[in-house]
């Protein structure tokens, strides 16, 4: 009897969740500035996969009879200062933006919600010792954390990677130490205590999807903000090094030749604002679809 | 109130100690030895002991430490490798430039934020409401320091408007001006997007307000609702925004400060960075944190004044 009932229930509830999750998708779509961040951000996804369909010829391949050429039919956003073909560049630096803005995001929402997770959940000492050096973290103001960070690792993508990941690390926390605090005291916590569930446990099983909303949201958010951070860092040269095509440095390679070849600047920072503005838009998109304020109005 | 003061200014100094560590550990931590940077390459390995210990590298980490922390409770900061002279000295000749610049982007985010913010909140859901948060995240997104190459393309080279890069002069006369209006505009254009959308946000929030309502039923015309009575309350969560901004440009002038070769402090540690100058690197960063903090608190107090409520939380 029971085997009979099993396949039943969640039978039963799934076209709810499916209900649930199709009301979801239809608030996060109604704004159309959502699809087109939606649009931004898959479209980049899908070139920098594509990379060596796109541009097979590599982004290092140089024809230095063909130097800051400007855009034509052959090279359609022109070349740069070594006759490379800008679009190749640019499409094969997708790869290096995406990764650096996921893993940085990653590492900062990793060691963040974690930390945060804990400070939430404990309190007291625990609680003081993790924000205290959140503060910490936070005395520093914009990119200079990050900046002296890479100051002592040396320049490199990987070093970029860390520099902004750590910049990120507080605001999960705080956020996720927020979340957690509001949610602790509710009594579907103490009951999981009282049947004598684990500390871990009640923190992943129970509290962890509580609090998961407002985190996607930041986590979506600072893709962006990760990969502005990095770009930031390469155009002052410490990110990655030549010959890889990172956007920023790209933009940093630009400024010589602004006055007689703008393109070479230009094309890569409009890259850099059309993923970053994809990111933001989404992020923007889940926040209003994830309110429960903005749901009922 | 003066409870809450001393409170505030109490829970900083561990945060600064803190900073202050971090500053230190990080640049501790590097690879490279300071000792042999001052002596210059193929110098004698007896030269490098000597320089070693007068630069006080050989004694423990701990000491070390605290002489850091006490150089800069002197209010010296340390001192530069590279010229010998105390970072206090470095910075105050170079943080006038980085103030004046952060504090010209603030004023025109400020100008451009609110008013772009009131336009999309009077007329929600609308071509304009979408277009000013296009334009918004647009904002936020661009790198300042593309947007300060494209604004040097434009108004420089092809215009010729404005110098392309360099400080002109003092900010009263023309020269001073022009210099500083392309670096403020690329520094400012987040900050006035991020001012832009919570204008907007706050004003939707006050405009539906009970008050608001008898104000129109009475018959004020909308510029009155708006201007008089809803703006005013509608602004507060802004202020403070606006104050931790001042104490962001700071920090992010740092880039745009290369962009446009502004003699600030940004240029100060990306020099240092690059001659590996830690004492500068490291003296530079704690006093950025104690800016920082000490505008984030100046916030907090007027935020107090402003809203009693928080006094007593």
């Amino acid at each position: 009897m029971s085997n009979a009932a099993r396949p039943l229930a969640p039978a039963a509830r799934l076209p709810a969740e499916r209900q649930a999750g199709a009301a979801f998708l239809r608030r996060l779509f109604r704004r159309r500035l959502v699809i087109l961040g939606a649009v931004l951000v898959v479209g980049f996804l899908l070139v920098s996969l594509a990379a060596p369909l796109l541009a097979p010829q590599g982004y290092d391949e140089q024809d230095l009879t063909r130097r800051l050429h400007p855009p034509s039919s052959q090279h359609p956003l022109g070349t740069d200062m070594l006759g490379r073909d800008l679009l190749a560049r640019i499409v094969w630096g997708a790869r290096i933006s995406l990764m650096v803005g996921f893993l940085a995001m990653s590492l900062g929402f990793f060691f963040g919600s974690l930390l945060g997770l804990f400070s939430g959940m404990y309190g007291g000492v625990v609680d003081r010792a993790v924000m205290g050096f959140m503060d910490i973290l936070l005395a520093f103001p914009g990119i200079l954390l990050a900046l002296a960070v890479v100051a002592a690792l040396g320049p490199g993508l990987y070093q970029v990677m860390v520099a902004v990941g750590v910049n990120q690390i507080p605001a999960f926390a705080r956020l996720v130490r927020g979340s957690v605090l509001s949610v602790r005291k509710h009594e579907y916590v103490e009951a999981a205590r009282a049947v004598g569930a684990s500390d871990p446990r009640i923190m992943l099983r129970h509290i962890a999807p509580q609090v998961i909303a407002p985190v996607i949201v930041l986590a979506s958010l600072d893709v962006g903000t990760a990969i502005l951070a990095s770009a930031g860092l390469s155009f002052l040269g410490l990110g990655a090094q030549p010959p890889l095509p990172d956007w920023g440095g790209m933009i940093n390679q630009g400024r010589a030749f602004l006055r007689s070849a703008w393109w070479v600047g230009v094309f890569p920072g409009l890259a850099i604002m059309l993923t970053v503005l994809g990111f933001n838009l989404v992020g923007d998109g889940l926040r209003d679809a994830l309110d429960p304020r903005l749901r009922q109005a | 109130m003066w409870r809450y003061i001393v409170r505030k200014f109490l829970a900083a100094i561990p945060v600064l100690l803190g900073a202050a560590l971090l500053a230190f550990l990080i640049l501790h931590l590097s690879p490279g030895d300071p000792a042999r940077l001052v002596a210059g390459e193929g110098a004698y390995e007896e030269d490098v002991q000597i320089i070693r210990k007068k630069l006080g590298l050989d004694q423990p980490f701990l000491v070390q430490y605290l002489r850091f922390v006490g150089s800069s409770l002197r209010g010296e900061f340390g001192r530069s490798l590279r010229t010998g002279r105390l970072v206090r000295d470095e910075v105050a000749a170079r943080f006038p430039y980085t103030f004046e610049l952060a504090v010209a982007s603030l004023i025109l985010s400020i100008g451009i934020g609110v008013v772009a913010g009131i336009a999309a909140a009077i007329r929600p859901n609308t071509v304009y409401d979408y277009g000013a948060t296009l334009v918004a995240l647009a904002g936020i997104s661009t790198p300042v320091f593309w947007l300060g190459l494209l604004l040097m393309l434009l108004f420089s080279y092809y215009l010729g408007w404005l110098p392309a890069s360099g400080r002109g002069g003092p900010l009263w006369t023309l020269a001073g001006w022009q210099s500083i209006l392309m670096p403020a505009i690329a520094l400012g254009t987040p900050s006035a997007a991020i001012i832009a959308r919570l204008t907007r946000s706050s004003l939707l929030e006050v405009l539906r307000q009970d008050y608001v309502r008898t104000a129109r039923s009475k018959g004020l015309i909308e510029r009155a609702v708006v201007g008089h009575h809803a703006l005013r309350n509608a602004l507060i969560p802004v202020i403070t925004v606006v104050g931790l901004r001042l104490g962001a440009l700071l920090g992010g002038a740092v880039i745009t400060e290369q962009v446009f070769a502004w003699p600030g402090i940004g240029t100060l540690i990306v020099t240092a960075i690059g001659t590996r100058d830690y004492p500068m690197v490291q003296g530079t960063m704690l006093i950025a944190a104690l800016v920082f903090v000490v505008v984030n608190l100046c916030v907090d107090l007027v935020y107090a004044m402003v809203d009693p409520r928080i006094r007593y939380e």
